[in-house]
């Protein structure tokens, strides 16, 4: 700069060409994300080839799981994660909307709102594995106690899975609740509505596009959770109408034949991973677009 | 109706105090109550399991827990040393393959926002962590063990690293934009290139938010036990060194879920105690970066 000599120069061609290297290297990785999406989902299509082909379609309904015959069918699974997941939603859902609204609203101090926010937020933290050993050790004895329950089932692991998927739901319907423009809630009290005629009737339906986001990523969590319900919910490949009986779901089925496996039960497995997939991609991906839409607004 | 100024409810007071006995103040206090309940019974849980942990967890810890290996069933002592190594490998492995990726990528979506593409990716992003970690684990199976014909810490710490990358990308990409434009125009307005102003200047301001989003995405991953099942496997001994590494490895997840599973008495403390250490790993650096992010600098 003091040099007198000194004058504005172009930039070197290396200098641009390790900028552009830069530029393009960031562009790689980033469509590498994306890639990796697309790529788990090539491979294990391919890996579940052989049994797409064996058992087409009828994998999905029929309810034999059988290594030594090579027989194999999901239904079981699938009727045990549905179940799960939608006792799951039913006990968290009421429970995570509530403590969103109450966590919404100036029932506390602003300090206490977000400690107790951070606590919410701390259970999903917590690993899988823990819910489940604390399942096996205290939940399930704990249960035994009132219930016709006889060790692991349905129940528990449904009732674990609860706890697992709350702070998703009461996090983000929390977030959608405090986006709803202060000017709707003004109007609403000044039109002379309480504090609750104002949430039912102003408040959430403003917010049900990210509450609703909320409850379907919710829901994604709980069809894919693995540990924890493979844990407690007993293992059992048969269809079974009571909560209190073991069962199975798609992602325990993995968990517990995926290393013992060997031959059609491998791609067998690799198609039960593969619906699992793509269920829980279309949830998700669902779920996105109406928590995106809900940031636009 | 009359002037309103003048009509008397049935309680003889004029309408516009608050009526304590009207159905529509009972409703409030009653969906009030009910709002607080729950919101007391979503943070029960928390103290429920935290509780068992401390008292179940520290109770089985020693010394020796951390240099000795698993014992057999029905035999005294042994620790969880091993497991404790497999970890920090895998999670070192699965670190070292997602941190540059990440922050790479979160680099192009935040410096070089180019419109759809980053929508795009960062809806990829979002969708990719959401897939459940056993579908990782299944695809690094079908990858690393399938293609190497055997159980290895590679493949254990190729699907934490599936798992940690969105955590990543979405903590950095949201770092970045915390910094302020004004950064960058000086940067670029005293003559820096792009990759000067996001290296030297843009990234370093950054950083402790980058790196408690590194910290997160590390204790998520020592806990995730799914992607190592059939990816790492366990082993009763001392991570190969000899092997590269390529032979079943242990890790503390693993080691809690196996040894929750058995019948015996000395295993299922062990399991406590390697519970206990998981879960004061995702404490501990949950509340460090609640409170890195509350000191925000910008």
């Amino acid at each position: 700069m003091n040099d007198p000599a000194s004058k504005i120069e172009s930039r070197s061609g290396v200098e641009r060409s390790l900028d552009n290297a830069f530029y393009w290297s960031a562009k790689l990785l980033a469509f590498a994300i994306a890639g990796v999406l697309v790529w788990i989902t090539i491979q294990v299509a391919i890996a579940a080839m052989p049994a797409i082909k064996e058992f087409g379609l009828k994998f999905l309904f029929s309810s034999s799981w059988n290594p030594v015959k090579d027989q194999y069918g999901v239904w079981p699974a699938i009727y045990g994660t549905i179940v799960s997941s939608a006792i799951a939603l039913a006990i968290s859902v009421p429970i995570g909307l509530g403590a969103a609204i109450f966590l919404s609203e100036d029932y506390l101090h602003p300090a206490m709102q977000r400690v107790i926010v951070f606590l919410v937020e701390l259970l999903a933290a917590v690993p899988s594995v823990v819910y489940g050993l604390w399942g096996i050790f205290v939940l399930i004895p704990f249960l035994k106690g009132f219930t016709p329950l006889k060790g692991q089932g349905m129940l528990p692991a449904a009732l674990i899975l609860s706890v697992m998927i709350l702070p998703t739901i009461a996090a983000i319907a929390r977030d959608a609740i405090t986006n709803v423009d202060i000017g709707l809630r003004q109007a609403s009290f000044g039109l002379g509505a309480t504090r609750w005629e104002t949430i039912m009737q102003i408040i959430l339906p403003a917010a049900s596009s990210g509450i609703i986001g909320g409850i379907m990523l919710a829901l994604g969590r709980a069809l894919g959770e693995t540990m924890a319900v493979t844990m407690l919910i007993g293992n059992s490949n048969r269809v079974a109408a009571s909560i209190f009986a073991p069962s199975n779901t798609v992602s325990s089925l993995l968990a517990n034949q995926f290393a013992e496996a060997s031959g059609l039960q491998v791609a067998a497995l690799m198609y039960a991973a593969l619906i699992l997939f793509v269920i829980t991609l279309v949830v998700n991906v669902l779920a996105q677009l109406l928590v995106t839409r809900m940031q636009r607004i | 109706m009359t002037s309103p100024h003048l009509e008397k409810s049935a309680y003889g007071e004029i309408s516009l105090k608050r009526n304590p006995a009207s159905p529509r103040t009972l409703f409030g206090l009653v969906m009030s109550s009910i709002a607080g309940l729950f919101t007391i019974a979503a943070i029960v849980p928390l103290f429920i399991i935290l509780s068992y942990l401390i008292g179940k967890g520290i109770s089985s810890l020693s010394a020796s827990v951390f240099t000795e290996l698993p014992p057999p069933p029905l035999v005294d002592g042994g620790g969880f040393g091993n497991a404790i190594l497999g970890t920090v490998l895998m999670v070192g492995i699965g670190a070292l393959i997602s941190i540059p990726l990440g922050i790479m990528a979160a680099i192009y979506l935040s410096e070089f926002n180019e419109g759809k593409a980053a929508e795009w990716i960062r809806f990829a992003t979002n969708v990719l962590s959401g897939v459940p970690s056993i579908i990782v684990g299944v695809f690094a199976y079908g990858v690393i063990v399938l293609t190497f014909k055997t159980y290895s810490a590679w493949a254990g710490g190729f699907a934490l690293s599936i798992l940690m990358l969105p955590i990543i990308v979405r903590t950095t990409d949201e770092s970045l934009k915390l910094v302020p434009q004004d950064v960058r125009q000086a940067s670029v307005g005293i003559g820096a290139n792009q990759y000067q102003t996001v290296l030297q200047v843009v990234l370093p301001a950054a950083l402790p938010a980058i790196i408690t989003g590194i910290t997160l995405a590390i204790a998520r991953a020592a806990g995730e036990t799914a992607p190592l099942l059939f990816t790492a496997l366990f082993t009763q001994f001392w991570p190969n060194w000899d092997a590269l590494l390529a032979e079943p490895t242990a890790s503390l997840a693993v080691l809690v879920y196996n040894f929750a599973i058995v019948p015996f008495k000395n295993q299922q403390e062990l399991a406590w105690g390697a519970a206990f250490i998981l879960v004061l790993l995702v404490l501990f650096t949950s509340v460090l970066s609640r409170l890195a992010t509350a000191k925000r600098t910008y």
